[in-house]
């Protein structure tokens, strides 16, 4: 059957995915200035090939050393973890706690301008440092151990969760609010019959990923002197006990394994 | 007694959407607002409660003028004003009794609310209301597991535990089919006489106004082209509502001989 206003049906019609960037200038430009970057770049990086090479055997000893991994000092270990895993718990409940003002003060539907400008400012500036710089300032403040650990997993946790929930807040079905508001309810009444409910299965399931987070961060802060099991691997490396430090990174995945399959569990059952 | 006089509600510059409405409803008397989309028929039944702040004009409920009021006495005020949604806007994770408590959150303290210790009289309240409209044994039931109808059965009782003086419908049977619609119109009317309640119900549903309503209010681009009874509401009035609005194109506008359903 002749479709209407078929012409010229010898040529077969083409077609082609139109480039990204159009203009052909732009789009070669782009990539010989990419091409151009990296050469640099590489070129003027100070690699030492003669320290690189002197290392090399060096890496080899510490990888000798750590095999076989050893559990002599058990008890070091499970103490590391066992504050690793207090750290992380009670930095999640703080933080996921926490968190709940601060996405409330920078959700900008139910939040005035000003309480939105300071709830977003705490949560960026709790979110612009990696929790290791975070760690060294309170290791300073307060001194070695957990309490350092704690305090800066608990600000890591309300700038991550802040975050995300205060993005959920926007997205809540605001007729429920409307309809609590039509009832004379006050603005505290309302957050918790309107808001809360909506908000509740997501900040469960962020509260799970918070803590498996929380756990492997645990680790890296440790290194910086605030406490759990990375200090306990700090010291194993400034022992030279290499075979128990590869134990405790061995460890370290299995537990990380382990929570985060957890968690994965538990986020499915609420979703 | 609801008082409106020279409501004006403007957006930003742009053209008002309410134009100087007035409109006066007393007693149990149950008014249908009929218009086109966009006439201004949720506009103004939202300044009622203030969902919708009005640009002027006054809006008086039992002698008690809602338009100047802020924060503590708004909200007082609003407790006195029951809202029924289209969507119904029902909690929808909590139970179909906390629902229907939510009615009372004007009255009950903070602590109340959040620990759900309401007042003994409001929950003997809750269920002979609920009872009334057939949902008690629904009372520990997630809110969302309900149907349509049932759900707004549920919204109607919310606004009722408000002990309110008057009622609003934002287009309460839009999101319900025929039969269930019909039953809460039903519903509707015969609340309004027995708890002698004024009910104002937005509706696109023409045929449903002239059966179920006593009074007829026709709004066209914000300003009210028809006030009268239901055997008053002809095809001129029909015509001087919807006509000249531009129909879905395949749908050529059927020749009304007697006034159809508006499902416009």
């Amino acid at each position: 059957m002749a479709t209407p206003e078929h012409e010229e049906s010898a040529i077969p019609r083409t077609w082609r995915k139109p480039p990204f960037i159009a203009n052909p200038l732009v789009r070669y430009g782009l990539l010989v200035v990419l091409v151009a970057y990296l050469i640099w770049a590489f070129g003027s990086l100070p690699f030492n090939w003669e320290r690189i090479s002197e290392g090399l055997p060096r890496a080899a000893r510490i990888f000798g050393g750590g095999f076989p991994p050893t559990l002599s000092r058990f008890d070091l270990l499970l103490t590391g973890f066992t504050e690793s895993l207090q750290i992380a718990i009670m930095a999640t409940l703080l933080g996921v706690l926490l968190s709940v003002p601060f996405a409330v003060m920078a959700a900008r539907n139910i939040a005035p301008l000003p309480i939105y400008l300071l709830g977003r400012a705490v949560i960026i500036i709790s979110r612009s440092f990696h929790p290791v710089i975070v760690a060294i300032l309170f290791v300073a403040a307060v001194g070695f151990g957990p309490l350092a650990g704690i305090l800066t997993l608990t600000l890591y946790s309300i700038g991550f969760v802040g975050k995300l929930l205060a993005e959920e807040i926007e997205e809540i079905d605001w007729g429920q609010v409307e309809a609590m508001r039509s009832t004379g309810a006050g603005y505290l009444a309302t957050l918790y019959y309107a808001v809360f409910p909506q908000i509740l299965p997501r900040q469960v399931g962020l509260s799970m990923y918070q803590l498996d987070s929380n756990l492997r961060a645990s680790a890296v802060v440790g290194i910086v002197g605030a406490g759990g099991i990375g200090s306990t691997l700090m010291n194993a490396f400034g022992r030279y006990d290499y075979d128990f430090a590869f134990a405790i990174l061995l460890v370290i995945i299995a537990v990380i394994l382990a929570s985060e399959g957890v968690s994965g569990w538990v986020r499915k059952k609420i979703w | 007694m609801l008082e409106i006089s020279n409501l004006i509600k403007r957006y930003g510059r742009d053209e008002p959407v309410l134009k100087g409405l007035d409109l006066t409803v007393e007693g149990n008397s149950v008014v249908s607002i009929v218009g086109a989309s966009g006439a201004g028929k949720s506009t103004m039944l939202r300044c009622i409660n203030r969902l919708v702040e009005p640009t002027s004009g006054s809006i008086k409920l039992n002698g008690t003028e809602l338009v100047t009021l802020r924060h503590a006495e708004l909200r007082r005020a609003r407790r006195k004003i029951g809202m029924v949604f289209q969507g119904f806007n029902l909690i929808d994770r909590l139970t179909v009794m906390e629902n229907v408590l939510a009615g009372r959150l004007g009255y009950v303290n903070l602590f109340q609310a959040i620990t759900r210790r309401y007042p003994a009289a409001d929950i003997e309240r809750a269920f002979v209301l609920m009872e009334r409209v057939g949902i008690a044994h629904y009372a520990n039931k997630r809110a969302d597991e309900l149907s349509g109808g049932e759900r707004q059965r549920v919204g109607v009782v919310r606004a009722l535990m408000q002990e309110p003086e008057v009622l609003l419908a934002d287009e309460p049977t839009a999101s319900l089919d025929p039969r269930t619609s019909e039953q809460i119109m039903v519903l509707l009317q015969s609340l309004a006489s027995e708890l002698s309640l004024p009910v104002l119900i937005n509706i696109h549903n023409v045929a449903q106004a002239r059966t179920y309503t006593d009074r007829i209010v026709g709004l066209r681009h914000g300003t009210m082209i028809f006030d009268g009874i239901p055997s008053d509401f002809d095809k001129d009035a029909l015509d001087a509502i919807y006509g000249g609005i531009e129909a879905p194109e395949d749908e050529p506008a059927p020749p009304a001989e007697e006034v159809h359903d508006g499902h416009a």
